[in-house]
């Protein structure tokens, strides 16, 4: 009586839902026809900043009546590729607002519309850096918004005066630094380029070499501007180790850190401390100012939108005398439009002054796709020199090495014939024996059950077809092609070859396709032989009919699961912090020595392993619960009567019976930890030198981080699917292996 | 049948040491959504000596230019969608395995393997085309195309769970049935489904979830502030050169927490599953 109230209380749930859904849906859909011509404005900007858009955007409606500017924040780590997405397709924005970096692969790729008549008309206004930064092929992209680079801020009742050269700085620094207590003179973000390469061209070093503008780091400025920043971490002790954001934050707050070194957005996040921010010094080796680098955000008018005269005005808008007082006033932004600075308000604004300072000697950041190649290799160079683990010259050997490879030229082209006409070859081969095989006499009999079959599986099979099976073919074919300048040639299976062959490395080294294919196996194995065994022994636990609070537990067990597991991957990334983590807390509340987690491959391999056991083992929790069910009690009271131990119980009812129900999660499972690349990129990201790399994080870093080699990217995305279509193969034939039944 | 007082306070004590090691974690996310300036706690404690509620006040009274409160707005479309989404999954991957598990056609095996085969492809690959889809489907910018790629993700899964679950389910209850003048439809709904609690209640939280914490799709083919769900409102904290840590962690808690509920409303359909009594009847 009561399961059938119960199902009459879950039917009516479902009605209340689905029609709460339908009305939600309908007031979500009415929307006032548009009348007047929109403009959609795309940004990322958070807080003051999008305070300020917002505002600008206002004033800009109520000066044209016939135009309605509508802004769209985005998610940083969205933006890039939705504009590509987007743009070519015409559901881009009309105006959007982003930095240089990509200026020129849209520029080639036609997605911007270019904006020289538009600067024209604002002679002398905007900083020659910042126009230069907008230009690829001659023309001018967009209109400079504000200016971004870090420079130094000190605490001034630690610091009575700014350091001028790097021997003045070095020596406060000494003087301020006390490890014992936890307090340096000297903190900054350096792991990472964007801040070490202050220095780079503090030390009279360059990035490119022209004219061919190739990325050459191994250089002998390179190597003294990171032996300089490798003694003031280890051998003078004066910044701490693994210095991430947050903690460069902390410290600054907690007048721990002296000077750090850091941006404009910095200022917002310091509380009680009493400050001021001056231009990085000048490095007393070389006698030259460290040049931060410097990023020129833009408004920039898409080229495929369809109200170009609005799009244009509102950008000259953003970027005019008054707007920009707004902008620098409330959105706190170093503006690029020099007259701004007439306004008292804002000339006299004293952090306004000193990145404005500091803004004239940076130098402007390249705009060209070579430019993103350089972050990944310089970033492993920097840790690894930071961490001890290398000389600075072998370690910007080793980018250099990993900069050829991705600079290496493109594969001859090829012709498609051969490869057609051996697929066309395999299909007419594949229908001929499907037509010769011979029909079953029962096969009516056997197969009666086909139209009902049909009917049930049309809506998975539709949708699986048209959403899953079309990109994957289109990512397949990818994997033949090289993208390079914006084009596909098609190359044939040369991308295949240079992966399988491992053209650019020993295949023992960390960056070889088969050395991290051994990684991921053994990532793999690891992560889910501990998932499905914590998993299944909780579910054992807590499916015990008389224990109390079970309900609770299983609650409390599946949380790691319900959080967002970006910030939970950080929290442990934090937690493995070697001065400040929790764990080595830890450690030392025992007596241990702290251990550096990122340093060795066992450790770091580790680290992952234990973040993504965590994040994992309530999910196989609850597929087991559920898999138990399947199992009839009366087994168990019977196999208790002929007195069968608890582990012969699991051993012989438990495990056989479960296999059906739980190997399709333990499958699944393993797949899904072949390509779970974001807690390796949170967690470790890939330290010691690229070695706890999965496949996965490869395929998305030819994608995304080394000149869009989006063939190269999808041949490795073919293999991973090629090796895993052969590794289910093999489990399910192993599974299938008759077994003795309990029952 | 009943167990030593010793050993049940050991699996007590066990399973409290357990969850405390599970949440410890989680409590420097509440730390961090509980203090009001940026940074780290360090060492062992991780919550601020002086708690403050002002990141959860500040994301539950956003309000956009035309006075929508964002948040609630948001968590509407996160709700909807992910409710969806678990319904439209289950529907479809109901009835294709309990066509894979009940019904003799050519094909099945390799049906099986092609629905594993679609997790096996890296997703990096797909979001481009699927947006070209998209397009052309006029599903973009549109809670249903949103909810038409989630539920399809969540599929191979579901099929390959319930699937395995029908297996263990004896034929003899649906020729019983048969025997009694059931249509194959009520048998499919009134026999087989009830006794498939269990999976459905794993497969239904696995869709929800699915659907629950994506951002980037979510972030990619929608257009509208007011109709992207929670995990996009949530990422936009994470910028270019800072992170909003306070607010994110906040945001991920108030994020959890309606998973925990449903969850908690489920987790009775996990265990007394009805096969044990059925078979004997």
């Amino acid at each position: 009586m009561t399961r059938v109230g119960g199902v009459a209380a879950v039917k009516r749930a479902i009605a209340i839902v689905t029609l709460a859904c339908a009305l939600f849906a309908s007031g979500v859909r009415a929307e006032a026809p548009p009348e007047k011509t929109r403009i959609l404005v795309w940004h990322a900007y958070r807080a003051a900043e999008e305070t300020a858009l917002l505002m600008l955007i206002d004033q800009f409606n109520a000066a044209h009546p016939e135009y309605r500017a509508e802004a769209l924040a985005l998610p940083y780590d969205v933006y890039p590729s939705k504009l590509s997405a987007a743009i070519p397709t015409g559901h881009g924005p009309d105006v959007f607002i982003f930095a240089q970096e990509r200026v020129s692969a849209w520029a080639r790729d036609g997605l911007l519309s270019p904006m020289d008549a538009d600067a024209a008309m604002m002679p002398g206004e905007f900083p020659e850096a910042a126009l230069d930064a907008l230009r690829s092929k001659g023309a001018l992209w967009g209109l400079p918004l504000s200016l971004k680079s870090v420079a130094l801020y000190v605490n001034k009742s630690l610091v009575p005066v700014a350091p001028v050269n790097t021997d003045e700085m070095v020596a406060l620094a000494q003087k301020l630094t006390d490890p014992a207590q936890g307090r340096f003179g000297l903190a900054w973000e350096a792991g990472d380029f964007y801040h070490h390469a202050s220095w780079l061209s503090g030390f009279g070093g360059k990035l490119f070499k022209e004219p061919e503008h190739r990325p050459v780091v191994d250089t002998p400025e390179g190597v003294a501007a990171l032996t300089f920043v490798r003694d003031l971490m280890r051998k003078k002790h004066v910044m701490p180790e693994e210095p991430s954001a947050q903690l460069v934050a902390t410290l600054f707050n907690a007048n721990r850190a002296a000077m750090v070194i850091n941006g404009p957005w910095f200022a917002g996040e310091i509380h009680g401390v009493d400050y001021e921010v001056v231009s990085l010094p000048i490095v007393s080796a070389t006698g030259l100012p460290a040049r931060p680098l410097l990023t020129v955000e833009a408004a920039l008018v898409s080229a495929t939108s369809e109200v170009k005269d609005g799009a244009r005005a509102l950008a000259r808008f953003l970027v005019s005398k008054d707007a920009s007082i707004l902008r620098a006033k409330i959105g706190r932004q170093v503006v690029a439009t020099r007259s701004a600075y007439d306004d008292p308000g804002v000339g006299g604004d004293t952090l306004l002054r000193a990145f404005r300072k500091q803004a004239e000697s940076a130098v402007p950041m390249d705009n060209t796709p070579a430019m993103l190649t350089v972050w990944e290799p310089y970033k492993r160079a920097l840790t690894a020199v930071l961490s001890g683990l290398l000389e600075p010259d072998e370690a910007l050997a080793q980018a250099q090495r990993r900069l050829n490879a991705i600079a290496k030229p493109m594969p001859p082209p090829a012709s498609p014939w051969p490869l057609l006409l051996l697929a066309a070859g395999g299909i007419l081969a594949l229908s001929i024996w499907i037509r010769r095989r011979p029909v079953r006499p029962d096969a009516p009999a056997l197969y009666h059950d086909v139209r009902r079959a049909i009917a049930y599986c049309t809506p998975a099979a539709a949708s699986i077809l048209v959403l899953v099976f079309i990109p994957f073919a289109i990512g397949v074919g990818l994997a033949f092609f090289h993208h390079g300048e914006g084009r596909y040639t098609f190359v044939g299976l040369s991308n295949f070859v240079d992966i399988l062959t491992s053209r650019d490395y020993r295949i023992t080294e960390p960056m070889s396709f088969w050395f991290t294919l051994a990684v991921t196996l053994a990532w793999t194995v690891a992560n889910v032989v501990l998932h499905v065994s914590i998993g299944l022994f909780l579910a054992l636990l807590l499916r015990d009919p008389l224990l109390k609070f079970k309900g609770v537990y299983r609650v409390l067990l599946i949380v790691p699961w319900a959080v967002p597991n970006y910030i939970t991957a950080l929290v442990w990334k934090g937690m493995f912090h070697r001065q400040f983590g929790a764990i080595s807390a830890l450690l030392a509340t025992l007596g241990l020595e702290p251990v550096s987690w990122f340093t060795r491959f066992s450790t770091s391999f580790a680290a992952n392993v234990v973040t993504n056991t965590w994040l994992g083992f309530p999910f196989m929790m609850v597929v087991s619960l559920g898999a138990l069910q399947s199992i009839p009690q009366d087994l168990y009271e019977a196999a208790e009567v002929d007195g069968a131990s608890k582990w012969a119980q699991f051993r012989h009812i438990t495990l056989p019976l479960l296999r059906p129900a739980l190997l399709p999660a333990v499958i699944l499972g393993s797949v899904w930890t072949f390509n779970m690349f974001n807690i390796i990129y949170l967690v470790s990201g890939g330290e010691p030198g690229g070695a706890t790399d999965i496949l996965v994080s490869e395929a998305y870093r030819w994608a995304f981080q080394r000149n869009e080699q989006f063939g190269f990217a999808a041949a490795y995305s073919t293999l991973i699917f090629l090796f895993l279509l052969g590794w289910s193969a093999l489990t399910r034939r192993v599974a299938r292996e008759p077994s003795p039944e309990a029952a | 049948m009943k167990r030593p007082l010793l050993g049940t306070a050991l699996v007590h004590m066990g399973l409290v040491v357990l969850c405390v090691i599970v949440l410890y974690p989680l409590l420097w996310v509440v730390g961090m959504a509980l203090s009001s300036q940026p940074g780290l706690q360090q060492g062992l404690w991780p919550l601020p000596a002086q708690p403050s509620l002002v990141n959860f006040t500040h994301l539950l009274t956003a309000q956009d230019a035309a006075g929508h409160f964002t948040f609630w707005r948001q968590l509407g479309n996160s709700i909807l969608v992910a409710t969806l989404t678990t319904l439209v999954g289950l529907t479809f991957s109901v009835t294709a395995a309990y066509a894979l598990s009940r019904f003799a056609f050519p094909g099945r095996r390799l049906g099986m393997t092609a629905l594993l085969a679609t997790q096996m492809f890296p997703a990096t690959m797909m979001s481009v085309p699927l947006y070209a889809i998209l397009d052309k489907l006029h599903l973009l910018n549109s809670l249903s195309g949103l909810v038409l790629v989630y539920a399809t993700t969540s599929v191979p899964f579901c099929v390959w769970m319930l699937k395995g679950y029908f297996d263990t389910i004896p034929k003899d209850l649906e020729e019983a049935a048969l025997l009694d003048g059931a249509s194959q439809g009520q048998i499919f709904l009134k026999v087989v489904l009830p006794l498939t609690r269990p999976a459905l209640a794993v497969t239904a939280l696995f869709s929800f979830m699915t659907a629950w914490n994506e951002f980037v799709l979510a972030a990619t083919f929608i257009d509208d502030q007011l109709r992207f769900t929670l995990p996009v409102a949530l990422q936009r904290l994470v910028g270019e050169y800072k992170t909003e840590w306070g607010l994110f962690a906040a945001g991920a808690l108030l994020v959890s927490a309606p998973v925990m509920a449903v969850f908690f409303a489920l987790q009775k359909n996990l265990v007394g599953g009805l096969t044990a009594g059925g078979v004997k009847g």
